[in-house]
């Protein structure tokens, strides 16, 4: 063997090594590409971690799922997403073809829809310490009685046990002390208007409200980035290129005119 | 159940109470089946009548054949009080038919006071012995022949003429020839004589179909705990894993039949989502199962014969190991949650998604029981410079707004959604989407929707719809449709 098939050799196994190593093993921070966010939890969302996700108004549900579709995106593997029977029905079903729109592949994709917030939490401990999964969205409505600090020390326990990222959406409920890495409120922002004043790509308002052995505390506006595949600073003002001052194109006027 | 002097069960037949079925003592005071209860009670004074349940006769009897099983995988139900038993093959087990029998006797005993059985080549046969055979006879043909008339099961009037002419005996017609017997009595009479002598072939149509592997172990001594139960149903899940590989198959439902010695019978079933034969996995979907029991298994007196049956099996290769050791256990792994996470919650609650070809939103993915789903295949990507089209929550059925447009047909301007005033500050639309008139009745075309996706002033995205063009429909509603993210 020659001297310089060797360093070859050594970089086409690092390559196989990579393709089939599992998720636990991955680098323990899951970047967001959204540069102040990824320095404030230290280069990423932290892998074997239980992050908690606020959403405070009811009708802001599909913002926070689309925010968690998009971390679980950009965590990999398999999702296992876990949701109350009650919200599946009342408050609008998981949709998959806007799940492919936010960069989430529904292959991937294992849906749970249980009767209780302690069915959730049970089937969540249990799925949790399978490390085949990548991460593991639970969707908790409201205050339940069984999410209480011992419930997410368990789910922390089993995430930092198998390196699987547990993401707890929280949808209209209070704070409350919990075990998990970061607590992050978010709720939707204007986006930036396409011509036409069409609305743009999903934006939010995201807050870092607490982090565990990091400094808290920070604010952004995030967009999707669809061509990449990642988070990105809004780059302007939502106000500033507003709608209201761009007039309706005419022949959209007359379209919708023609279509009675 | 213990009755002193004559009962009937009756049932409300046309206004009048008929008797559908009475004990011997009122049989013997000739009360008979179908005469009115008016009757009965003025014959009978002293009868106790009690209205039937025959739901509850058949669970009962299901629940017979169900302890029948352990004799013979093919039991038929014979509503609304016989079971047929093709024991071809099985009586040597029990030593022999005579053996079979008084297994039988010992154990029906536990169930019923009145009992009666018949051996025969044909299931009427059988049929017809166990229920007309008065006389013990030397032969089966012999028994046959003296059956009476009735034994043929004709309707009342062919029965009637029957007589009439004088044949009383199965044995009086079996060697006329079959044509004159069908222009007189009906083309019925030849044909159940020649299936209930055996000249043409029937068979038993099983309550179940036999499976495609069946291991059971019995106890000479019945086993009163459950855990050890489950510990059995284990060593025949290691041997039934070994029949798999050999055959290289893999099972996709596991059935467990626990045979208490009372004649009781506890089922278990485990199904996975693709095919499997490693007993650990097995047992671990079993121990699931038992878990999530509303009631634990109750051992009773013990059982006595535990019986591992896989009704489908299908093609599996033996396994790939991988070349650093181990077998490629991500996707295994996972299939291993799903069928873990199925068993506890039931299959019906853990789905996958997958993609159908309509333009109607609400069809267009189905969410199937993630155990059933067919393999994932690729979704369609959208164009990368476009925002979301679709939206990420969708209401089914989709919830009704209040709308203020500018114009009748055009864009909204503000909408009330759950008592919550909406102004709308981006829009993008309409995207019409049709109904699919070629799956509807003729003369229904469905209405179209106008879809919008609209930003309101807070930066909530909302996907609305008009139900109906305006010269569709006079009025068309409004409805939200979906969250965006």
């Amino acid at each position: 063997m020659s001297v310089e098939s060797l360093p070859l050799l050594k970089r086409r196994l690092a390559r196989i090594e990579r393709r089939h190593k599992p998720a636990s093993v991955s680098p323990r921070h899951a970047p967001t590409g959204h540069d102040g966010l990824d320095r404030a939890l230290g280069g990423g969302l932290l892998r074997g971690r239980v992050h908690e996700l606020q959403v405070a108004d009811p009708g802001e549900a599909g913002s926070g799922a689309g925010f968690a579709g998009v971390l679980a995106q950009r965590l990999g593997g398999e999702l296992l997403w876990l949701r109350e029977e009650a919200a599946e029905r009342g408050m609008g079903r998981l949709h998959a073809a806007g799940l492919v729109e936010i960069g989430f592949d529904p292959a991937h994709l294992i849906l749970g829809v249980l009767p209780d917030p302690a069915a959730v939490l049970r089937c969540a401990a249990d799925a949790i310490r399978c490390p085949a999964l990548g991460a593991v969205v639970i969707e908790l409505w409201g205050d339940p009685r069984p999410l209480d600090l011992t419930a997410t020390r368990r789910l922390a326990l089993a995430a930092e046990g198998s390196g699987v990222t547990a993401l707890l959406l929280r949808v209209a409920g209070h704070e409350a002390p919990s075990a998990a890495q970061t607590r992050i409120a978010i709720a939707p922002a204007p986006s930036i208007a396409l011509p036409a004043n069409a609305p743009g790509h999903p934006a939010w308002r995201i807050e870092l409200l607490r982090q565990r052995g990091r400094p808290d505390g920070g604010a952004w506006r995030v967009e999707w980035d669809r061509a990449n595949g990642t988070l990105r600073e809004q780059e302007h003002d939502g106000e500033t290129i507003s709608g209201a001052v761009v007039p309706l194109s005419a022949d959209r006027s007359a379209g919708a005119l023609n279509t009675g | 159940m213990a009755v002193e002097g004559p009962l009937a069960l009756t049932e409300r037949h046309k206004g009048a109470v008929r008797l559908t079925a009475c004990n011997p003592d009122a049989v013997a005071l000739g009360l008979g089946i179908g005469m009115t209860l008016a009757d009965a009670r003025a014959r009978v004074p002293d009868l106790a009548a009690v209205e039937g349940d025959p739901a509850a006769d058949m669970s009962w009897l299901e629940r017979i054949a169900d302890a029948c099983d352990r004799f013979t995988p093919s039991v038929m139900t014979e509503p609304p009080d016989g079971l047929a038993l093709d024991i071809t093959g099985c009586a040597h087990l029990f030593g022999g038919e005579y053996g079979l029998l008084a297994e039988v006797e010992a154990r029906m005993r536990r169930w019923t006071g009145h009992l009666r059985h018949a051996l025969a080549d044909t299931p009427e046969g059988a049929r017809a012995l166990a229920r007309f055979q008065t006389a013990p006879s030397s032969s089966e043909a012999a028994a046959l022949r003296r059956l009476p008339v009735a034994a043929l099961e004709l309707d009342d009037e062919a029965d009637r003429a029957l007589r009439r002419a004088g044949l009383k005996t199965v044995g009086d017609l079996a060697d006329r020839p079959a044509e004159p017997l069908a222009a007189r009595f009906g083309t019925e009479l030849p044909d159940r004589l020649a299936r209930l002598l055996g000249r043409s072939g029937s068979v038993i149509t099983p309550r179940r179909a036999p499976p495609a592997l069946l291991f059971e172990r019995r106890f000479a001594e019945p086993i009163a705990r459950a855990d050890d139960a489950v510990a059995v149903i284990g060593e025949l899940a290691a041997q039934a894993s070994i029949t798999m590989e050999e055959q290289r198959k893999g099972g996709r439902r596991f059935v467990a039949r626990l045979f208490r010695s009372d004649g009781h019978v506890v089922d278990l079933a485990v199904e996975c989502g693709g095919p499997l034969r490693d007993s650990a996995r097995i047992m671990r979907l079993f121990t699931e199962r038992v878990a999530a029991l509303a009631d634990p298994i109750d051992p009773g007196f013990g059982f006595d014969m535990i019986r591992l049956a896989v009704p489908r099996i299908e093609p599996l290769a033996a396994a790939q190991l991988q070349l650093e050791g181990g077998l490629d256990h991500a996707d295994e792994a996972i299939g291993e949650l799903v069928d873990r996470l199925s068993m506890r919650a039931g299959p019906r609650r853990i789905r996958r998604f997958v993609a159908r070809d309509t333009h109607i939103p609400e069809q267009a993915v189905l969410a199937l029981p993630a155990i059933e789903a067919p393999p994932p295949a690729a979704w369609t990507t959208p164009d990368p410079a476009e925002p979301p089209h679709r939206p990420i929550h969708l209401f089914d059925p989709p919830q009704p707004v209040e709308v203020i447009a500018e114009l009748p047909d055009g864009p909204p301007r503000r909408f009330r959604w759950r008592r919550n005033l909406h102004e709308i500050s981006r829009f993008e639309g309409p995207e019409r989407i049709a109904a699919e008139w070629w799956r509807r009745a003729p003369g229904d075309p469905g209405l179209t929707r106008d879809y919008y996706r609209v930003e309101d002033v807070r930066g909530r995205r909302f996907w609305l719809f008009r139900h109906g063009l305006y010269d569709e429909k006079p009025a068309p509603r409004w409805y939200v449709h979906g969250l965006f993210a």
